[in-house]
């Protein structure tokens, strides 16, 4: 199989790499997926008082297509309003990054974990949680 | 030194320049079919065939008449089977073959399972070897076949054959084993070893594609086996078919070249495999896979925790190699051999394993090594787990949403 330009672009050059503070309330984190199904991806994202996301960044553990759709996102994720990144939906990434059907649940990981960093913001914020994650594959 | 580097010898091997010199004349002055008995052209052909199948059998230690040629390990492993099923039926119905064996050999059970057959599925230690006793244990009055691979494809284990041929005897059944690994690789014989019947392959010891063998025993005891497959009668009626001439030629000197070179050539590789081995486990958290006493001699499978496969594969851009990782297989589930040694499935998605082959070189395995070492520093640098793990998280005990 092979891998489009896209993905090997992200994989071999991942944007945004790294780790955020997890206990400052401007930042909110996101870990989805399982060691055992062999992908496990952590998002961060850094909001300002405006509900502006001014910083993203990712690790994950999985295969290339995992790897390029969690860095994609974070490119995605900044400069954005949490209330617009809510709105990024896994079937942007996979027309963004060509994903093969079989890679598809890569994509759907790496919505599930913005959601879940949104989420997590708006908690500890004092802002309810919204829809959860669409998941599963 | 060319790029990428192959070091998946135990999926294929390059075939030697040797063995295809041997086989060109079979394509065209040489056609004819060796069962023609009545021209030149046939005899041309048979005479190819019969001084093959002395080479094949002097590699084993067999007679020549032992040797019914076939398509490939597939296909031997279904003949001897299902052919043993059918032809000892009065005799009993169960086999014996354990849970690391080749889906060749899996699945020609579980056929056999829906004819009426009994099947005894063996687990494996943490080493990936069977537990004798347990064999013992399994067998009863009704047990016509102990069927044992030699050499396992993906962690490289050697099973005590001696010693299941010798359990499997006691109670009266036959021995088959999958050797496709092991012949050509390490010294095999049928006698010494107690093999009644065994399976291999040409493109697994340098030879062509779409040719293999099955042993079957002529003598202490006369085997058998029901043909599968009906037609003109070759192969002493046990496989029809016209025969593949110039893959039996080609099958005939890839067998003559392993039985020259052998012992030397195991003796370059291991030491090739080891360096590889001891270099890449200097990583932290990285683990051998199978026992290492009793290995093949080319191949090593190492977990590299907290990495997952089919990345670090992406990351090893100059490698042919392969991986236990679920993403590398169609079924989406990671390796059924890593998880029978009772690997998380974790580990087995972060395995790797090199298989070494005749035309690997000492600078090929150096630049393996320092490729895949900054491969697994990269990939550990992007991985939330390890990150987790250097700060002392016990990846075990958070909750990991489901999916």
């Amino acid at each position: 199989m092979a891998y489009s330009e896209k993905v090997i672009d992200h994989y071999t050059h991942p944007r945004n790499v790294g780790t955020l503070d997890k206990s400052s309330t401007k930042v909110g984190t996101g870990l989805v997926g399982a060691p055992e199904c062999g992908d496990v991806m952590r998002l961060q994202i850094e909001v300002d008082e405006n509900h502006m996301i001014t910083d993203a960044k990712f690790k994950t553990f999985g295969c290339g297509s995992a790897i390029a759709s969690s860095s994609l996102a974070t490119e995605w994720l900044k400069g954005k309003s949490i209330d617009d990144a809510m709105k990024i939906d896994n079937m942007d990434i996979v027309e963004e990054l060509a994903l093969p059907p079989v890679k598809i649940h890569c994509s759907v990981l790496a919505e599930d974990a913005i959601k879940a960093a949104i989420n997590d913001y708006r908690v500890k914020n004092g802002l309810e949680a919204l829809e959860s994650a669409k998941s599963h594959h | 030194m060319n790029l990428p580097i192959y070091l998946d010898n135990n999926s294929t091997t390059p075939m030697d320049p040797r063995v295809l010199d041997a086989m060109l004349p079979y394509f065209n002055t040489k056609f004819g079919n060796a069962a023609s008995r009545n021209h030149a052209f046939g005899w041309a052909a048979e005479e190819g065939v019969d001084y093959a199948r002395e080479q094949v059998a002097k590699l084993i230690g067999a007679n020549e008449k032992e040797i019914i040629f076939t398509s490939g390990a597939t296909e031997s492993d279904n003949l001897a089977i299902k052919g043993v099923f059918e032809m000892y039926k009065d005799k009993g119905n169960h086999i014996i073959t354990c849970v690391t064996e080749h889906k060749a050999v899996i699945d020609a059970c579980k056929h056999v399972e829906k004819l009426g057959g009994e099947v005894t599925y063996l687990g494996v230690k943490s080493d990936g070897l069977i537990d004798l006793a347990e064999l013992e244990a399994a067998m009863t009055e009704k047990t016509i076949l102990v069927a044992i691979m030699y050499g396992n494809n993906e962690i490289g284990v050697i099973q005590p054959i001696r010693e299941i041929s010798a359990i499997a005897h006691k109670h009266g059944a036959l021995f088959m084993t999958d050797a496709v690994q092991a012949v050509g690789k390490i010294p095999v014989d049928v006698n010494a070893d107690g093999i009644d019947l065994m399976a291999f392959t040409g493109h697994k010891m340098y030879g062509p594609k779409g040719i293999g063998a099955l042993y079957v025993r002529r003598k202490n005891p006369r085997v058998k086996v029901t043909a599968q497959m009906d037609g003109g009668g070759h192969e002493r009626g046990m496989r029809s078919g016209t025969l593949n001439v110039p893959g039996i030629v080609g099958l005939g000197k890839a067998a003559e070249i392993c039985r020259l070179e052998m012992d030397e050539e195991a003796k370059r590789l291991s030491k090739l495999r080891d360096k590889l081995q001891v270099e890449l486990t200097v990583l932290e958290e990285s683990y051998v896979n199978g026992n290492t006493d009793h290995r093949l001699p080319h191949v090593a499978n190492i977990s590299f925790k907290y990495v997952e496969g089919e990345g670090l594969m992406m990351a090893m851009k100059d490698l042919a190699v392969s991986s236990g990782s679920a993403c590398t297989s169609a079924s989406l589930e990671p390796s059924y051999v890593l998880k029978s040694l009772g690997l998380s499935d974790d580990l087995a998605h972060s395995s790797i394993r090199f298989g070494l082959g005749r035309f690997t070189t000492d600078e090929e395995v150096d630049f393996a090594i320092k490729q895949t070492l900054k491969a697994v520093n990269h990939l550990r640098d992007l991985s939330p787990l390890w990150e987790m793990f250097k700060e002392g998280i016990d990846l075990d005990k958070i909750e990991w949403a489901e999916h």
